[in-house]
């Protein structure tokens, strides 16, 4: 028999809560990350608000030696370090510089970009002729792998290392990866997750294409309204989250705390066809990949107890609310209940997929549905396709088994991973 | 500026990048960066960054060649400060 695999260790740096405790109150509370930044309002964006998790200087020098954080000037490498260390301890384990290599354990930690900043600070000394002036470090905080190389000398894992990246479905699809990886008996533990920076020069390229909201710089936790009649674009984001998944039999052998069972799930891509484009989704690849999801993780679409959705707050939630009712062949009262964690952290965007795999698997296991926040005016669409009651928009404690996850990223790449309570 | 200064100038320097504590507080002008205060190779590099600035020089990739131990970063800091 294939082993299960399962969760046993969790890490968050969100903009609304730095830690598992933290997060979870914050999910709770519907408590708002999203703030305005005077820097982007300087630089002329049209949307002045974003997600940005607050790290203050004493928990950065908990992760990293002061050598490592001279000259060091990539946010992501730092929100990705923090979660992927906390997981790991959250998992039943040291960290110690001279820990034996284990070559059990794998690593795969995903980005988008990495150290744009560092990458900027790098082109203005290069232009200038000054290239021997960019210190040792340029290349390692800004290779998108640098999370990666970091984090996994900090904690001397010796199985596959490396870095995915497909926008935003990043994390989930770093999930999948780690999951197969145990699956296929090539590694026993794998810590896998996604960061994504925060600032300008990572946001800049979104506001230009106008995909961001600029209706909320006066009102910035008013901002990110998935599924609401008045979203008018995501709200960026930045963070990282991170998870130890493990064989089952590994797990229950150390006598770890599991926190969920990853059942199955499916990534797929729409080839930008059928109505796909870089941007946008084709639909029958997004329910095609909800479908093999449940497929593969041996259940029912009926058993699906609730949904944490991508739903980015632009004009494709409606779409992605009739993808998962065609693909489950469930609507109106029937249907699940569904939330999007960005409501509260905005976009992530690279560290969306694993911030928000953490923030399901938080939810099934202390058993509540985190409120979908500024959707009081649900979009017309989604109200013909799903009753206006599946979307709670306060904290609704329910006794529940499944969750399914999904993220949707630019290039028309679709990942979904279904999660249990884990039973013996 | 004498020697010990600029030994005591030096030790600032290559402080943060030291991974033998014994080393570093014995240090002295036959100390090697990477033998004996175990710096990681990579630093080397910043290591002349800092030396650029603490000084107003600017060393070449041959300078930067020779910089492996304390005497030798003294000779070549010496030099540059008397051209």
């Amino acid at each position: 028999m294939k082993s299960r695999v399962v969760i046993t260790g969790m890490g968050v740096v969100a903009p609304n809560g730095v830690g598992i405790s933290q997060f979870t109150e914050a999910l709770k509370k519907g408590t708002s990350g999203i703030t305005f930044h005077q820097e982007l309002k300087d630089l002329n964006f049209s949307c002045q608000i974003g997600g940005v998790p607050n790290i203050p200087h004493e928990l950065k020098s908990n992760y990293f030696t002061d050598l490592q954080l001279r000259g060091f000037n990539s946010s992501g490498i730092l929100y990705g370090c923090i979660a992927g260390v906390d997981a790991w301890k959250d998992a039943g384990f040291d960290v110690n510089p001279e820990s034996d290599l284990d070559y059990d354990t794998g690593l795969i930690f995903g980005t988008g970009t990495s150290g744009v900043e560092k990458f900027r600070e790098a082109i203005y000394k290069l232009d200038d002729g000054k290239v021997k002036r960019l210190g040792s470090t340029v290349v390692l905080q800004t290779m998108a792998s640098g999370v990666s190389a970091y984090l996994s000398g900090m904690l001397g894992l010796g199985n596959q290392v490396t870095t995915n990246s497909s926008a935003c479905t990043t994390g989930t699809e770093g999930v999948l990866m780690g999951y197969d990886r145990i699956k296929s008996g090539k590694a026993k533990r794998m810590l896998v997750g996604s960061c994504s920076d925060h600032g300008p020069y990572v946001w800049g390229g979104f506001d230009a294409m106008r995909v961001m909201t600029y209706k909320h710089n006066e009102n910035p936790e008013k901002g990110s309204r998935p599924m609401s009649a008045s979203a008018s674009g995501f709200v960026p984001g930045s963070g990282a989250g991170a998870l130890v998944l493990e064989s089952l039999e590994n797990a229950l052998e150390r006598g770890a705390t599991i926190y969920a069972e990853v059942l199955g799930g499916e990534v797929n891509s729409g080839g930008q066809r059928q109505g796909g484009t870089l941007t946008a989704p084709n639909p029958e690849a997004v329910q095609r990949c909800i479908k093999n999801a449940i497929k593969n993780s041996e259940i029912n679409s009926n058993e699906i107890d609730v949904i944490n959705g991508h739903l980015t707050a632009t004009t494709k939630d409606a779409l992605e609310i009739e993808n998962w009712t065609k693909a489950f062949g469930r609507k109106h009262n029937d249907f699940p209940f569904i939330n999007s964690t960005k409501s509260l952290v905005g976009h992530c965007l690279a560290a969306a997929g694993a911030i928000e795999c953490v923030a399901s698997i938080i939810q099934l296991n202390a058993q509540f549905v985190a409120p979908n926040i500024n959707c009081e005016d649900l979009h017309s669409e989604i109200k013909t396709l799903i009753a206006s009651e599946k979307i709670p928009i306060q904290k609704l404690d329910l006794d529940f088994n499944i969750i399914a996850k999904a993220s949707f990223g630019f290039g028309d790449v679709n990942a979904c991973v279904v999660f249990s309570k884990f039973k013996d | 500026m004498n020697n010990e200064a600029l030994i005591a100038k030096l030790k600032a320097i290559v402080a943060p990048y030291i991974q033998d504590e014994e080393a570093f507080k014995n240090l002295s002008e036959d100390t090697d960066f990477v033998k004996d205060l175990k710096i990681n190779s990579a630093n080397l590099v910043d290591i002349i960054l800092d030396i650029e600035d603490e000084f107003d020089i600017r060393l070449e990739n041959e300078d930067m060649e020779q910089m492996l131990d304390v005497k030798s970063a003294m000779n070549i800091v010496t030099s540059k400060l008397n051209n």
